[in-house]
């Protein structure tokens, strides 16, 4: 059996944060590993500390104590400056309010990672074509963010989040804001990501229904992965929040 | 050019917003420039003295006359090319709310001394020909529809009588410095009438003014001067011209130190105004500037976009000013008349105004960039929910 090497390695994570004179424990001493072209959805009850460990697999919070390693590089050894060109190059985020700047057209939203590249303009332009092409907007290119549904902004959010062909996706509940239909469509096309195209996402979720497209999933309780929830017992776990 | 795009439309995402901070910069720096204006209009004699040209008056004051006889001996002093003299007459035309300054002198000598002052050569002759007659500034001429051939009658003040005089001459300044709101005509006619009804005023004038052959000549020429007549009942005081009229504008320094105040409050008041504005916006957009920071934006680029928009609003303001203050300037030029002889906008005021839109833009921005750069991503995520 062909064993994948891991893209992300999470080694001993743990982080607090401090509420007035009180230290609140997110994350305990977290462990697991992500191989390549894996698509992982990330469970727990509010407060378990997920989205916590995904802003920290994304390089855009750091922890206490604890390594993580994308494709062999420690990014808590990086600067913030460093980490800024690094989160530019292999990052590529979907939020769960999309997060679109809105007084730039879907095509100058997804193009926004792109100036931070030495692509010329044309070349940017025709990337950005394509993203927009594989998330099925290349007819909404020139519509304002406010002119597009939600479950279309969440795709424009997709496009901006692969034009840089990152090394990992990390989606913070991507269907949180959207209706049943949309947040179908989304998750289909998150699974035709990492099936057609081989792309690694990490997603936190409370959905159910959209953890079932994930291939791997962990469950969260209080800041402590707990390997031994089953992924039904999971589901249930987050129906019940 | 993306980044332009960008900056603009933040700039107009709250359009009243914006026009009213872009309003109140260009208020701001059109009554900056106004204020300067007049401030520079004060020292319109500085900028046009030349440093070849000394005055000589009397050591105890401006007001007490030197004699007419000083004149040859001030002509034989070494480094002295040409000598010419004035008496401030203080007359009124027809009221005194009409005033200008006019002054009776040497007139052929004077207009050699001061080329700025520009006739036509028939005028000038006729002028020259004709003691009895005047030239008078253009603006003063359209103030009064005055034309060549006029008669103009002066009350003398200093001088008591009605003096009749006739206009031979409109001149006009060689550049827009030099003061066209001057009345000027021979001092003969006058001494003539005083020789015959208070002959102990005759033959006395008001100053000489002393053209040197070379600038560097100024300190040895007065120098020579003042000490010929140091033992005489009227002793000299010999100064450059420069410093003859800074003599005048420091009378007025309280007035010039209040109007400066007031320009450097304005330009404190629209730092506010726009770091208030600024401010609002960075607050408003701290998540988005997040956003901007997860695509990987560094703390410069995310300071950029919020330093940008801060100088699109104040130079967008500040041009806005700058273009209204011209006719503001016109308008305030024919209100106050021949009171203030020489007011426009200058080149210097102009780049004065664009430089404070920079700098104010510059200011305005600096704790909004520190907000905007320092929040912590996670923190500034958490502002869009």
């Amino acid at each position: 059996m062909e064993v994948t090497p891991p893209i992300v390695e999470i080694i001993d994570i743990s982080k607090s944060y401090r509420r007035g004179s009180q230290v609140v424990p997110v994350l305990k001493n977290i462990t697991f590993f992500i191989p390549q072209g894996e698509f992982i959805a990330l469970m727990g009850p509010s407060g378990s500390g997920k989205t916590t460990l995904l802003n920290i697999i994304a390089g855009i919070d750091r922890p206490d104590n604890g390594t993580i390693k994308v494709a062999g590089l420690d990014i808590t050894a990086l600067s913030e400056s460093e980490l800024a060109d690094w989160r530019a190059e292999h990052v590529g985020f979907v939020f769960q309010f999309y997060n679109l700047i809105p007084v730039l057209n879907a095509l100058e939203n997804v193009e926004l990672p792109l100036l931070l590249t030495g692509l010329s303009k044309k070349q940017r332009r025709e990337h950005c074509e394509v993203a927009l092409r594989v998330v099925g907007l290349a007819d909404r290119m020139d519509h304002y963010p406010g002119e597009l549904s939600g479950g279309q902004q969440q795709r424009v959010a997709i496009a901006r989040a692969i034009v840089t062909d990152p090394t990992i996706i990390v989606a913070d509940e991507p269907t949180g804001d959207l209706d049943r239909k949309s947040a179908e469509e989304i998750m289909e096309l998150l699974e035709r990501l990492n099936l057609e195209s081989g792309k690694t996402i990490i997603m936190v979720t409370h959905d159910p229904r959209a953890a079932k497209k994930a291939r791997t999933i962990k469950y969260l309780d209080k800041g402590v992965l707990n390997n031994d929830v089953l992924i039904e017992a999971a589901y249930k776990e987050c129906l019940k929040t | 050019m993306f980044l332009l795009k960008l900056l603009i439309r933040n700039a107009l995402r709250h359009k009243l917003r914006t026009f009213l901070t872009v309003l109140s910069v260009a208020v701001a720096v059109l009554a900056y420039c106004l204020l300067q204006t007049v401030i520079d209009a004060w020292y319109s004699g500085v900028r046009i003295s030349s440093s070849t040209r000394l005055i000589t008056r009397n050591a105890g004051s401006l007001i007490l006359p030197l004699p007419m006889s000083y004149r040859e001996k001030i002509r034989q002093v070494d480094g002295v090319k040409n000598v010419s003299f004035g008496v401030f007459f203080g007359g009124v035309y027809i009221d005194e709310k009409n005033f200008f300054p006019n002054f009776g002198g040497e007139v052929k000598t004077f207009l050699e001394i001061y080329p700025e002052y520009v006739l036509t050569p028939e005028d000038k002759e006729e002028f020259l020909k004709d003691k009895r007659s005047a030239i008078a500034g253009q603006k003063l001429a359209n103030q009064f529809s005055w034309k060549k051939g006029d008669k103009i009658i002066l009350k003398g003040t200093i001088y008591p009588g009605q003096w009749e005089f006739v206009i031979k001459g409109i001149y006009k300044g060689r550049d827009r410095n030099v003061d066209e709101t001057r009345f000027f005509f021979h001092w003969d006619y006058i001494n003539e009438q005083l020789k015959k009804m208070q002959s102990t005023r005759a033959d006395h004038i008001g100053f000489y003014i002393v053209e040197i052959t070379a600038p560097e000549l100024a300190a040895v020429v007065s120098e020579r001067i003042d000490s010929m007549f140091k033992n005489s009942i009227a002793q000299t005081h010999t100064e450059t011209e420069k410093a003859f009229q800074l003599g005048f504008v420091s009378m007025s320094d309280s007035i010039i130190m209040a109007l400066s105040a007031v320009s450097y409050i304005v330009i404190m008041i629209i730092l506010a105004v726009v770091a208030n504005t600024i401010n609002m916006s960075t607050r408003e957009r701290i998540g988005e500037y997040a956003v901007f920071k997860t695509l990987g934006f560094g703390g410069l680029k995310i300071g950029g976009l919020i330093l940008g928009e801060s100088l699109i609003i104040t130079t967008v303001g500040s041009m806005l000013g700058i273009v209204l203050s011209f006719p503001a300037a016109e308008a305030f030029k024919e209100k106050v008349g021949t009171t203030i002889p020489v007011f426009y906008i200058t080149g210097n005021t102009i780049l004065e105004g664009l430089f404070i839109s920079v700098i104010v833009g510059l200011l305005a921005s600096i704790i909004p960039i520190y907000r905007g750069v320092r929040t912590p991503i996670v923190e500034g995520l958490r502002r869009i929910v």
